[in-house]
């Protein structure tokens, strides 16, 4: 033992992490094309099937939108379509945005692409059950895709599908329309039961050695609580949807007071529209959330990758991350102030609703605390990040006058709501996607993309979409009520209006523009894109530190990672780089500072 | 960006903008001479960040688009709040006692609006102050619990400042007067009809499944209360005015919302119950009532019109509306 320094025997110490509780797995090979690109296990290529559905679904919703704001910009010149196309093509695109592009992509895309590879594991606890997830998916867009060429065409329900009118024949696709939307969003919700039993189990059980809870990548916190959230939160539209089918197909009544639908008795009754609501939203609520949480990880790692700096008050953000969980359960009746249930439930749900905004300004004020005293490298995934602080901001705003009850009253179910939800959940967190995807498109494909296309669209999509939403506002409080058709001969409504609403067509189509140039973007760098090496950000986290890029199958080659240190290790004093990968042991650190 | 790519990219910015400007010049008003206006600033502006790029590469400063950044964020901020202020579109004057709900919202107007301002400068002032420049290293301080603390508190006050108007008229909103007339509103796809309780000051009771062509809201014809009760079918509801009003809402098939802007108050209808909301006509006039509900394919045609009048334009009115009873009679054979 002479021989050994004293810094040694440090080394050794320091470099000391929890021996493995589970051992490591040998996964399941691929043995042919099919096998490895089509029914694979992997989840890096499950993420990408995953991605490129939802995205192709996603320009479904855009081109939808587009017809959409041809008729409420020039309702008589340039619209080409009738009021029941309409209210489908409101309710397809509200539904796929929600469900098929926003869950999917963060779950189904990032969470099968970043849990394994930012907790160190080599794929996902159950690799089957997982590419199950994606096929079952695949079939649930699938049967929605078909309720378009059904006799009577998609339910134009709204994506709400509030009962009675969802069934009843006043309402377009009240035929086979809703019952493929029901079938599809119970097929939806199966499939999501599978991987999101995975991401749970893979975060709780495959951590590499060393990754405790508390230093996992907010990335993993907000993907890893969304998806706790979404297996307790779909089970409500899964009975509700199976009950609605019920009374659609058996005459039950669970939804179905007595009705004189068209001057005809119905034989439903006793039934209650409003049981359906508090279904809906019991699991709606959680849902903004859903898609909320992940988007909040996401931004907090590329605000401290791209500020060079530690994310600042990490245990808040986690903390505030299930804090905002856990209350997303109690705050769904603030979508039912005028629902005309028992109006003394406002005070319960304005409270809980208006709480929850204390911890999400929190996460606010520690993102932009991350940018003080930073060193803020303006990448494009750090103008994404921007933009959704601005975004998220603005709609976090709103949310405060329709969590309000008394507030609510007057801008409830009004253009305002509309502008609202899109500003929050629409473009926040898309922003977010987007600055996710030139992040990490990188690690996944190799190549870099290019940066002034880049720029370009982000610029488009930034600006554009915040002048579409912020007018919108105003068209609400003025008293246009959503889901309108046309604005028509409303007197609260100056003529000014309709070229308010011309204006904001023409940046609709300019922006839906600017994403086509974004897809090129992803085709054409996946050839000509700069080669990207292993870890071109400089990042701390797991997936920056695999052995190949993009990383092969089992992602980590013969050792599994072994981690020392939290993932936001950027700018430590005395250290020779300005970042510090979490798998870096403390010796090699000493040595590069001496 | 290269030097090439500078030119062809200034070069098409300065062809953009001058036909922002001609299309400005030709449309001389409406949608295309705004947009041509926009256009030609944008173009502008971009041109301007271009030549700041270039001389930032020729200086040798990293080519990072802060500059934009910065002032993106301060003009989304004095954009928003311009935007706000001249805005010509904007509630329309109440016609109601619910002026304490303009007033909350203008409430949180002020604070949502201060805490957006306050938010974006911060960020401009990090991208300007903050930005990468070479050798500079971020400040390593993974939290401040005495900061944290601070935010916490003081954005509690402000949404508690929020709340507690907001609860305290949520109270008044909910809470419906003795002397309050009644007054029903019947829902169906896609029209209003109305009830009001006649000399007794009562409504009889009423059921959907009693609805027929020569009973179309469904009244129970035993029960007496019902028999002079006015019913107003297709025509305009008449409302007195400074008289506080209880709406006893209801729908025969799917959910509708009766929703006049003026008076600020909308309440789902619902078959199967009987909602409600109350609120005083505060000025005499006409306004139309709106559906706010969803409720099929004519949803934005489901028009209605209320008057608001006074005590003796009112009564006239009155004496002129048939009741169950006449309504009943009538069409016997």
């Amino acid at each position: 033992m002479a021989d050994v320094t004293e810094d040694a025997i440090d080394d050794v110490i320091d470099d000391a992490v929890p021996p493995a509780e589970v051992p490591d797995v040998e996964l399941p090979h691929a043995h042919s094309w099919i096998t490895k690109y089509v029914f694979c296990q992997d989840a890096k290529v499950i993420a990408v099937q995953y991605s490129m559905t939802a995205m192709a679904i996603g320009l479904v919703a855009l081109v939808l939108s587009w017809l959409m704001r041809l008729q409420l910009g020039f309702p008589d010149s340039l619209s080409v379509i009738n009021a029941e196309q309409y209210y489908q093509y409101i309710t397809m695109h509200g539904m796929i945005m929600v469900i098929y592009l926003l869950t999917a992509l963060f779950l189904g895309g990032f969470g099968n692409y970043l849990i394994p590879l930012m907790v160190g594991a080599r794929d996902m606890v159950f690799p089957w059950v997982n590419m199950l997830s994606y096929w079952v998916y695949l079939l649930a867009v699938l049967i929605l895709v078909a309720s378009f060429f059904v006799p009577g065409g998609a339910t134009g329900a709204g994506w709400t599908l509030y009962p009675p009118q969802a069934i009843l024949s006043g309402t377009p696709g009240s035929g086979w329309g809703i019952i493929l939307m029901l079938v599809s969003l119970i097929v939806f919700i199966i499939g999501f039961t599978m991987g999101g039993l995975n991401y749970v189990v893979t975060v709780l059980q495959a951590r590499a050695r060393g990754m405790t809870l508390m230093r996992m990548p907010l990335t993993i916190w907000g993907i890893f609580t969304a998806s706790v959230l979404a297996l307790l939160a779909f089970p409500a539209l899964f009975v509700g949807a199976v009950m609605m089918l019920f009374d659609h197909l058996l005459g039950t009544s669970f939804f179905m007071p007595a009705i004189v639908n068209m001057g005809q008795q119905l034989s439903h009754d006793g039934g209650s529209p409003i049981l359906f609501q508090h279904l809906f939203w019991f699991f709606g609520h959680p849902e903004v959330y859903i898609v909320a949480l992940p988007a909040f990880g996401i931004v907090s790692d590329l605000i401290a990758t791209h500020a060079r700096r530690n994310i600042f008050g990490y245990r808040m953000m986690v903390w505030a991350i299930v804090i905002i969980g856990g209350l997303s359960f109690i705050v769904w009746a603030h979508h039912m102030y005028v629902s005309g249930m028992d109006p003394a439930f406002g005070f319960f749900f304005a409270v809980t609703t208006l709480i929850i905004a204390v911890p999400t300004a929190l996460k606010v004020y520690n993102w932009v605390l991350t940018l003080w005293r930073g060193d803020i490298h303006f990448t494009v995934p750090m103008l994404f990040a921007l933009g959704f602080i601005v975004t998220f901001v603005n709609g976090g705003m709103t949310g405060l006058f329709l969590g309000n009850a008394v507030v609510d009253v007057p801008l409830s179910d009004t253009m305002f709501v509309v502008a609202h939800f899109h500003m929050v959940m629409g473009v926040a967190p898309i922003l977010v996607i987007f600055g996710a995807i030139y992040h990490w498109y990188p690690k996944i494909t190799g190549r870099m993309l290019n940066n002034a296309l880049g720029k370009f669209h982000f610029w488009v999509t930034f600006v554009g979409s915040y002048a579409i939403f912020l007018p919108l506002h105003y068209l609400g409080l003025m008293g246009v009520p959503r889901r309108y058709f046309e604005i028509g001969d409303m007197s609260v409504v100056p003529p000014s209006a309709a070229t308010l609403n011309e204006v904001v067509s023409i940046i609709a189509f300019v922006v839906g523009f600017a994403q086509m140039v974004f897809l090129f973007n992803l085709v054409w760098s996946l050839r000509k894109g700069e080669p990207a090496g292993s870890n071109p950000w400089r990042a701390t986290t797991l997936e920056w530190q695999t052995p190949q890029t993009p990383p092969g199958h089992g992602n980590w080659g013969k050792e599994l990672p072994v981690v020392h240190r939290w993932a936001y290790d950027y700018s430590v004093p005395g250290a020779a780089e300005d970042y510090l990968p979490q798998n870096l042991p403390p010796s090699r650190v000493r040595a590069a500072a001496e | 960006m290269s030097g090439a790519s500078r030119w062809v990219f200034g070069g098409g910015l300065a062809l953009s903008g001058l036909a922002g400007l001609y299309l400005a010049s030709r449309s001389g008003e409406g949608t295309l001479y705004w947009t041509g206006l926009v256009l030609f600033g944008a173009s502008v502006f971009l041109i301007f960040n271009l030549i700041g790029g270039a001389f930032d590469k020729a200086e040798g400063r990293p080519p990072e688009s802060y500059r934009l950044v910065g002032y993106a964020l301060v003009a989304v901020a004095v954009g928003t709040v311009v935007f706000h202020v001249l805005s010509p579109w904007w509630w329309a004057p109440i016609a109601s006692n619910w002026h304490y709900i303009d007033i909350t919202i203008d409430l949180t107007f002020w604070i949502t609006g201060v805490a957006f301002v306050i938010i974006l400068g911060f960020m401009a002032y990090c991208v300007f102050r903050f930005r990468h420049r070479e050798g500079r290293r971020a400040e390593y301080e993974p939290e401040s619990t005495k900061l944290e603390g601070i935010l916490t508190v003081v954005t509690a006050l402000a949404v508690a400042a929020m709340l507690a108007p907001g609860l305290f008229f949520w109270n008044q909103f909910i809470d419906v007067p003795e002397d309050a007339v009644e007054v029903e509103v019947v829902g169906q796809q896609w029209s209003w009809s109305y009830r009001l309780p006649g000399a007794d000051g009562r409504l009889g009771t009423a059921d959907t499944r009693r609805i027929s062509p020569d009973n179309p809201l469904g009244l129970n014809p035993d029960d007496p209360d019902g028999q002079d009760d006015i019913i107003i079918n297709g025509g305009p509801l008449h409302l007195q005015v400074d008289t506080p009003v209880k709406m006893l809402l209801r729908s025969v098939d799917v959910l509708h919302n009766f929703y006049v802007p003026e008076f600020r108050a909308k309440m789902d209808m619902v078959p199967g119950m009987v909602t409600q909301l109350w609120f005083t006509p505060t000025r005499t006039g006409t306004f139309q009532a709106l559906c706010a509900e969803l409720c099929g394919t004519y949803h934005a045609y489901m028009r209605g019109e209320v008057v608001v009048q006074e005590e003796g334009d009112y009564q006239a009115w009155l004496d002129d509306q048939r009741t169950f009873a006449r309504l009943a009679a009538a069409e016997a054979p």
